[in-house]
């Protein structure tokens, strides 16, 4: 199929990951986005590289340390990660984590108080310990979703942003075109990772995808001494140090709301900055006294699992869906190579990803989101 | 993995904000003028009313250019805190008035953050206003909302600005006119406008010598009485032309060297091109703001629960164009520095790699990193100054922008050969002063957050490890992680 042209709606870390390695088999790649490459959650995350959970794991976990060289632009990843517990209940949560890295033959050392504050010079004395993953690690996501764009471009791609799909042609049972409001693209495949709004697009091809989008917020603060390992959290907060030495971190409590065709109308962040603030100042007690300087929110789309969707549908045939349940940024090395496979040869060649697949949802009540509690507050 | 799902997710928001500590009819951020003068008014009218201003800020913040661009010129006094307090006490008597109306004043108390619900947002219990002071932060609730923020300093970039003795006139004003407490002693002064007459007037009735002042037009831009007030004292005005350099040693800038290659001494290099009306937590609240050339930039829209007042809703309007006067500033400052002339002094940028979208110096840059430009970006769309900084981190840094940001706008648009109004606004966010995270922290934490805290969504299928699931561990690890969630 090379030399064939896919259409990608949807210009975030997956889509534009699966773009890439598309252009890396030779594929004429188009990808289509509302705004700026990268702008809503690929851009809005802890930059978290550990899904260790996924069937996507292994080769995440193989990818990240070859991306700089493979885009051929930063992307700030470093390896591995310490979680900090603050609780005895999170100690003993962790503990068990760590056991389960162990038996799944993940590499992890449980660290004593002073183990952890020899690893972690920010640490303080008040925690019950700690566990190092030697796996995983993080990256900065600004930096990687657009080189996720470059290093596709640098192949011949077609990035067109404040683009924003509207429809669809179909025929033969298949999608022929994607239509946006200044142009149709011809296509022989279609890619939909378009976040949040990849709901109401496969609306109309009749495809229904489970989706209920949610605000989640961060906090960073002014640079910090560097640490040797940046992946430190734990007291149920997510987040790093970054190369420049600023410490990013979230977690906590999450609003469900309602995204319109153009996705999020808005972006706010809430005082809950201070409940972040609260709980990173006891994570990193010797940086309790650095400035806060910004805070963001970014809008992540759940499936009523919360694993990904990541499935080749069979009507139309020719294309594949991709929405990634807040785990997106970490996985999309890996995602953006199964959405490559499934695009060209309709099976993921390294991993099995059935799970994965829509089907999960058949059978799914009509109303999943009231039942779980996922409706926006009215 | 059976979940039995009860309408109700444990770890949503919903229900698990504080309220605000207390509530007020009116909430005055800002005790200049016009804010004070707001807060009288509403107190006389018989609300409750509570008037904050951030100043006196420590000497720390004012290290960091908070909120004025203070350039390093502060004298030690700016330390002694309540020296400083007792200062703006005698600089506003109207402080007394307010106070005496019923207006609760709170000096050193930063606003940093305003809060309503409103787009992406619903959980929000009462509409809040973030203080803080130098001891904790709290909310406080409003039935409507007064900004009297003022206007900040325009810093522009030349060789040789990133050291002290580099400030802005309404700094200079500041440590003058209210604190006593500004350490130069000759200052040069770049522009003409009356915010620049006004600035050299003032600083020759407090008896600071003035080695004059720099024009890049062919003629002073001000009102002809100021214009004349100043040729009376003395005082000259460089036409057509700009500060070449600053020269300087360890305590910062000892000269200036002009295009013209005259050299000036002085220890300070006033930047007089304009002020920038502070609209941070309007932009910050997502509320409307429109660029007003003539008011002095972007300035709010208005609303009925949040007005503004005073020069933070734009400079008083004389028909001057104050964004083409920057403009053209920027233009001729950009044409006679090298590209390696630092813009954002927080992290360092210079305006190669600013117009270079390169990153920092800690990273790598591969041939195909080199290869990219400004120019390569702006074939995929217009110039954000957003999409900028995440790539260059240019105003990324401590000091939040207020250096950089309109600088890095300007220097865009030239680039992209764009008007001014083309660029958008690079967004402002909450906290929109920095705030040390032991002091905007939470400690009191509403129990039902507590509750509801999860690293992520709580949802308990999310992060069972493939292997596991359908065999005994999937059990365990919602025991273990997820406990009461959808049991």
């Amino acid at each position: 199929m090379s030399g064939a042209e896919v259409v990608i709606v949807g210009g975030g870390v997956t889509g534009l990951s699966a773009g890439w390695w598309l252009a890396r088999s030779g594929v004429k790649v188009t990808v289509l986005d509302k705004g700026i490459v990268g702008w809503e959650a690929s851009g809005r995350n802890g930059g978290g590289a550990s899904h260790y959970q996924s069937p996507l794991f292994d080769e995440e976990h193989r990818l990240w340390p070859q991306m700089d060289e493979l885009l051929g632009y930063p992307t700030e990843h470093q390896k591995e990660r310490i979680i900090i517990a603050m609780t005895e209940r999170q100690w003993e949560q962790y503990r068990f984590v760590a056991e389960r890295h162990q038996r799944l033959g993940h590499p992890v050392d449980v660290l004593d108080v002073k183990q952890v504050q020899d690893a972690v010079p920010l640490a303080g004395d008040k925690c019950f310990g700690g566990v190092h993953y030697r796996f995983g690690g993080h990256a900065n996501p600004q930096r990687t979703a657009q080189a996720y764009a470059w290093a596709l471009q640098d192949l011949g791609g077609t990035i067109n942003q404040h683009e924003a799909v509207t429809s669809f042609e179909t025929a033969g049972g298949k999608v022929t075109a994607v239509k946006t409001a200044v142009a149709s693209y011809g296509c022989d495949s279609v890619v939909v990772a378009a976040g949040p709004q990849t709901a109401a697009l496969m609306a109309q091809l009749g495809i229904d995808v489970p989706l209920a989008p949610a605000r989640a917020e961060m906090i960073i603060t002014e640079p910090a001494p560097m640490m040797p390992i940046g992946g430190v959290d734990g007291h149920k907060l997510y987040g790093r140090q970054t190369m420049r030495g600023n410490l990013a971190y979230g977690g906590g409590p999450h609003e469900w709301i309602d995204v319109g065709e153009m996705g999020p109308a808005a972006r706010p962040s809430t005082p809950l900055m201070r409940n972040l603030a609260s709980r990173l100042a006891e994570l990193l007690p010797k940086a309790a006294h650095l400035n806060v300087i910004r805070s963001w929110a970014g809008v992540i789309e759940n499936s009523p699992d919360g694993r990904p969707i990541i499935d080749r549908l069979t009507s139309p045939d020719n294309v594949v869906i991709a929405s990634m349940s807040g785990v997106g940024f970490g996985l999309s090395p890996a995602s953006g190579h199964a959405i490559r496979d499934l695009v060209l040869d309709g099976a993921c060649s390294f991993a099995d990803i059935s799970i994965l697949g829509l089907s999960r949802f058949a059978n799914l009540e009509a109303d999943w989101r009231e039942r779980r509690g996922w409706m926006p507050i009215a | 993995m059976e979940l039995n799902f009860t309408g109700t997710d444990l770890c949503a928001i919903n229900g698990t904000r504080s309220p605000a500590e207390a509530h007020y009819g009116v909430v005055v951020i800002g005790a200049g003028r016009s804010g004070t003068a707001a807060a009288i008014e509403a107190a006389k009218a018989g609300s409750s009313v509570l008037l904050v201003d951030e100043n006196p800020v420590s000497g720390a913040l004012m290290g960091n250019d908070v909120p004025l661009y203070f350039g390093g010129r502060m004298t030690a006094a700016t330390q002694n805190s309540e020296r400083m307090l007792e200062a703006i006490f005698m600089s506003a008597p109207a402080l007394e008035q307010a106070m005496e109306a019923g207006a609760e004043v709170l000096l050193g108390t930063s606003a940093w953050g305003v809060y309503r619900n409103g787009p992406g947002v619903a959980s929000l219990p009462d509409q809040v206003v973030g203080l803080a002071d130098s001891a904790r932060s709290w909310l406080v609730g409003f039935d409507r909302i007064v900004l009297a923020t003022g206007a900040r300093d325009l810093a522009l970039a030349f060789p040789g600005w990133n050291q002290p003795g580099v400030m802005g006139a309404a700094a200079l004003r500041m440590l003058l006119t209210r604190y006593d407490a500004f350490a130069g002693r000759r200052v040069l002064v770049l522009g003409s406008h009356d915010l620049a007459l006004e600035s050299v007037l003032l600083a020759h009735e407090r008896g600071l010598e003035v080695a004059g002042l720099i024009e890049v037009r062919d003629a002073p831009q001000g009102s002809a009485d100021l214009v004349a007030q100043v040729a009376a004292a003395g005082i000259a005005i460089h036409c057509g032309q700009t500060i070449a350099s600053a020269k300087g040693g360890i305590e910062g800038v000892t000269a200036a060297t002009l295009t013209s290659g005259e050299v000036i001494a002085c220890d300070t290099i006033c930047v007089a091109v304009g002020l920038v009306p502070s609209i941070e937590l309007v932009d910050a609240m997502h509320g409307p703001r429109a660029l007003n050339p003539a008011r002095g930039g972007y300035i709010p829209a208005g609303g009925e629960t949040v007005s503004a007042v005073g020069s933070c809703a734009g400079l008083a309007d004389t028909g001057f164009d104050h964004i083409a006067y920057r403009m053209e500033w920027m233009r001729a400052l950009a044409a006679i520095s090298a590209p390696d002339t630092i813009i954002c002094q927080c992290e360092e940028v210079t305006r190669a790699d600013l117009l270079g979208v390169q990153p920092p110096n800690y990273l790598s840059r591969p041939a195909p990193m080199c290869a990219r430009s400004l120019e390569t970006l702006l074939e995929d769309g217009p110039p954000n100054p957003d999409q900028i900084k995440r790539l260059t981190r240019a105003g990324m840094g401590v000091c939040q922008g207020r250096r950089c940001r309109d600088q890095v706008a300007m220097l865009l648009a030239i680039a992209a050969d764009q008007p001014f109004g083309m660029i958008p606004l690079a967004t402002h966010r909450a906290p929109v002063r920095p705030i040390p995270l032991k002091i905007i922290a939470d400690w009191h934490e509403n129990e039902a957050m507590t509750a509801a805290w999860d690293v992520w969504f709580g949802i308990p299928t999310q992060w069972v490890p493939v292997q596991d699931i359908g065999t005994r561990h999937e059990g365990e690890h919602r025991e273990m992680l997820y406990t009461g969630m959808y049991e």
